[in-house]
């Protein structure tokens, strides 16, 4: 007996995403297309609203990388009794060098582009074959969670890596405009930077100021061994954390030693508290 | 002979032959000498073999040491860089240590042949003197040339190398792997779902791609022949991104014939797609044109690629490829144009204009007689 599967497919080029969408039809009857993304944000709110089995995630989107999509749904998957699988997943990318070859060392499958075929067969059956194994094991959900956290985090910072060494000079000081006078806040004085939006927020001791740059534009300049990226959103200078709690509902959270706020700590980044 | 030797190697090699070659030059003057004078062949070797290699020894010695010491005063002295002090200095160690070797040469002939008297008749010593200074003197020139050819030859190997290297990099940017492989997914889906549309997009795409190949060996071309080019690159992003992208191309027919140089546009349009549009959920508009501009230093040609995405102003955001495209456009418009040239990049903000990135060039507009 088969069973019926579905699938989201994130991808950013219409013909692309029409023809993953035919092909699959072909290749695997039983699976239901039940949402086709055009970008990241998309395929992020859609995947958690429909509970996939399976997500086609493009690398290159607008809104969110694939790979990002993908660590957000580990952060934001819900975890406890009853609650769905979290997806298996498959990246789509046309080059990306650097991702392709930690995909392989993480075993994670992903599919180049132009499709080939007989490689999206093969790839639909490894997927059936490991749908049908998490049936039958009834692992909870968490376990597949924490795996895959780790997976991410492997692939991630494989990523990081890779942008990382093209990456020109580290950051001495943030520039930040304050009407019209700009301000040089040394990077050491920042205890951590918080995405929002297309900006960054930047908070010291005592001020906050705001830059216009990604979050992900400033990782690439700063020493990733001074700040940790504990969040998608936040990057924290390490010596300005004092302690890591974990609450009720096992969410790790984060105090500080300068500021009152606690900040919390993603899956994906839960491994930088163990064992230090 | 080459003055710096890039290896231990090489260097012992140099050595080698200097000495060979002294050893066949002393060969040469004793049997001349022993043919002239009547002596004995040996002794004549042992003193040319002497005052040769002491000769060598010092004019090799003080050339390399006055060029070291004017090295150390004006660093960036040329010459002294590549181990040649001037003719001045030059013709000092030749007047100092031609004599001197001459003198210690003999002392040590005699020491090894035992006689006494060679110094003593002054009419054969300054026939030999002078003979040693002739032939100091063809050395260093026949060395000078060496270094020069050397030189040279480095100046035209770096010269090549960085050319190849140029291009290289120019096509690796044009030719993005990212884009050219999602174009023929797009190509591949397109063939079997529409074949008219299919063959149309791989008409855009070799036009594109010969463009490519060649836009790094001709320099000018006119202006109607890089909106073409501009309109094939929009045309298979208008295939892969579908609606979110939308093109206006405006080019008065009074311009379409200015001479540009080649492909100058196309790194501020890719910019403006990969930086500005693709990174947009919804994409964005993206608008070329080309305007006369009259101002009191003569007549202006402007070209403006603006996009209405968010994409970073700053060159160069590490990891993005940006630097090269902006910065190869501002060489190639000061080797042609010099400072009559400029491209400044902008974020629109303001209430006249749509939010977003333009990149002007301002050239000077040929005269319509110039083709």
């Amino acid at each position: 007996m088969t069973t019926l599967r579905t699938a989201l497919i994130a991808e950013d080029e219409p013909l692309l995403a029409a023809h993953l969408r035919a092909e699959l039809q072909r290749v695997w009857p039983d699976l239901t297309v039940t949402a086709v993304a055009s970008n990241g944000v998309q395929a992020l709110a859609r995947a958690l609203e429909l509970r996939p089995d399976v997500c086609f995630l493009d690398i290159r989107m607008p809104g969110m990388t694939g790979l990002e999509v993908a660590r957000a749904l580990a952060d934001e998957w819900p975890d406890g009794p009853g609650t769905a699988r979290f997806p298996l997943l498959v990246f789509v990318t046309a080059y990306d060098q650097h991702a392709v070859q930690a995909f392989e060392l993480q075993a994670v499958d992903y599919l180049l582009k132009p499709l080939s075929t007989p490689r999206l067969q093969r790839c639909c059956q490894r997927l059936q074959q490991q749908l049908a194994r998490r049936d039958t094991e009834h692992t909870p959900a968490s376990t597949d969670l924490l795996a895959v956290a780790r997976q991410l985090q492997a692939l991630l910072s494989a990523q990081g890596l890779a942008t990382t060494a093209t990456a020109g000079p580290r950051l001495e000081f943030i520039t930040a405009q304050t009407g019209h006078t700009i301000e040089m806040v040394p990077v050491e004085e920042v205890v951590y930077f918080e995405a929002a939006d297309k900006y960054v927020r930047v908070m010291t001791a005592d001020r906050e100021y705001l830059i216009r740059m990604t979050l992900r534009e400033l990782i690439t300049q700063i020493d990733e061994r001074r700040f940790w990226q504990i969040h998608r959103s936040l990057l924290v200078q390490t010596r300005c954390i004092s302690r890591a709690v974990r609450d009720e509902q096992g969410k790790l959270n984060v105090k500080l030693r300068q500021r009152s706020e606690t900040l919390p700590v993603s899956r994906v980044y839960a491994h930088l508290f163990k064992g230090i | 002979m080459p003055l710096r030797p890039t290896t231990l190697r090489d260097w012992h090699a140099t050595m080698l032959g200097r000495a060979l070659f002294t050893l066949g030059l002393a060969v040469l003057i004793s049997l001349v000498l022993t043919l002239v004078r009547h002596g004995r062949f040996l002794d004549n070797l042992v003193y040319s073999l002497a005052i040769g290699l002491l000769c060598e020894l010092l004019l090799d010695g003080g050339r390399w040491l006055v060029a070291r010491i004017l090295l150390l005063r004006t660093p960036d002295d040329a010459d002294a860089g590549k181990g040649w002090p001037g003719w001045g200095w030059m013709g000092t160690c030749i007047a100092v240590g031609v004599p001197l070797a001459y003198l210690g040469g003999h002392a040590f002939g005699d020491w090894v042949t035992g006689y006494r008297s060679s110094l003593g008749n002054w009419r054969p010593n300054v026939a030999m003197l002078t003979v040693s200074l002739t032939l100091g003197l063809a050395a260093t020139l026949f060395f000078k040339s060496r270094i020069d050819l050397a030189a040279t030859r480095a100046e035209a190997e770096a010269a090549l190398r960085m050319a190849a290297e140029h291009r290289l990099k120019l096509l690796g940017s044009q030719l993005e792997p990212h884009m050219l492989f999602n174009t023929l997914a797009n190509l591949r889906v397109l063939i079997a779902l529409d074949p008219p549309q299919a063959q149309a997009m791989l008409d855009h795409l070799i036009a594109f791609l010969r463009s490519t190949l060649q836009g790094s060996r001709t320099t000018l071309h006119p202006l109607h022949v890089e909106f073409d080019r501009l309109r094939d690159y929009l045309a298979l992003m208008g295939v892969r991104m579908g609606p979110r992208l939308q093109t206006h191309l405006d080019l008065p027919p009074a311009l379409a014939d200015v001479a540009v140089p080649t492909l100058l546009l196309q790194p501020l349009v890719e910019n403006a797609i990969r930086h500005g549009l693709e990174p947009a959920i919804d994409g964005g508009q993206i608008r070329i044109d080309a305007r006369r501009v009259d101002g009191p230093g003569g007549a202006r040609l402007q070209l403006r690629v603006f996009d209405s995405g968010d994409g970073p102003v700053h060159a160069g955001t590490p990891g993005t490829g940006t630097g090269f495209g902006l910065t190869q456009v501002r060489e190639r418009l000061l080797t042609l144009y010099g400072a009559d040239a400029t491209l400044t990049l902008t974020r629109t903000d303001s209430a006249r204009e749509p939010p977003g990135t333009l990149a002007l060039i301002d050239l000077p507009l040929p005269s319509p007689t110039t083709p």
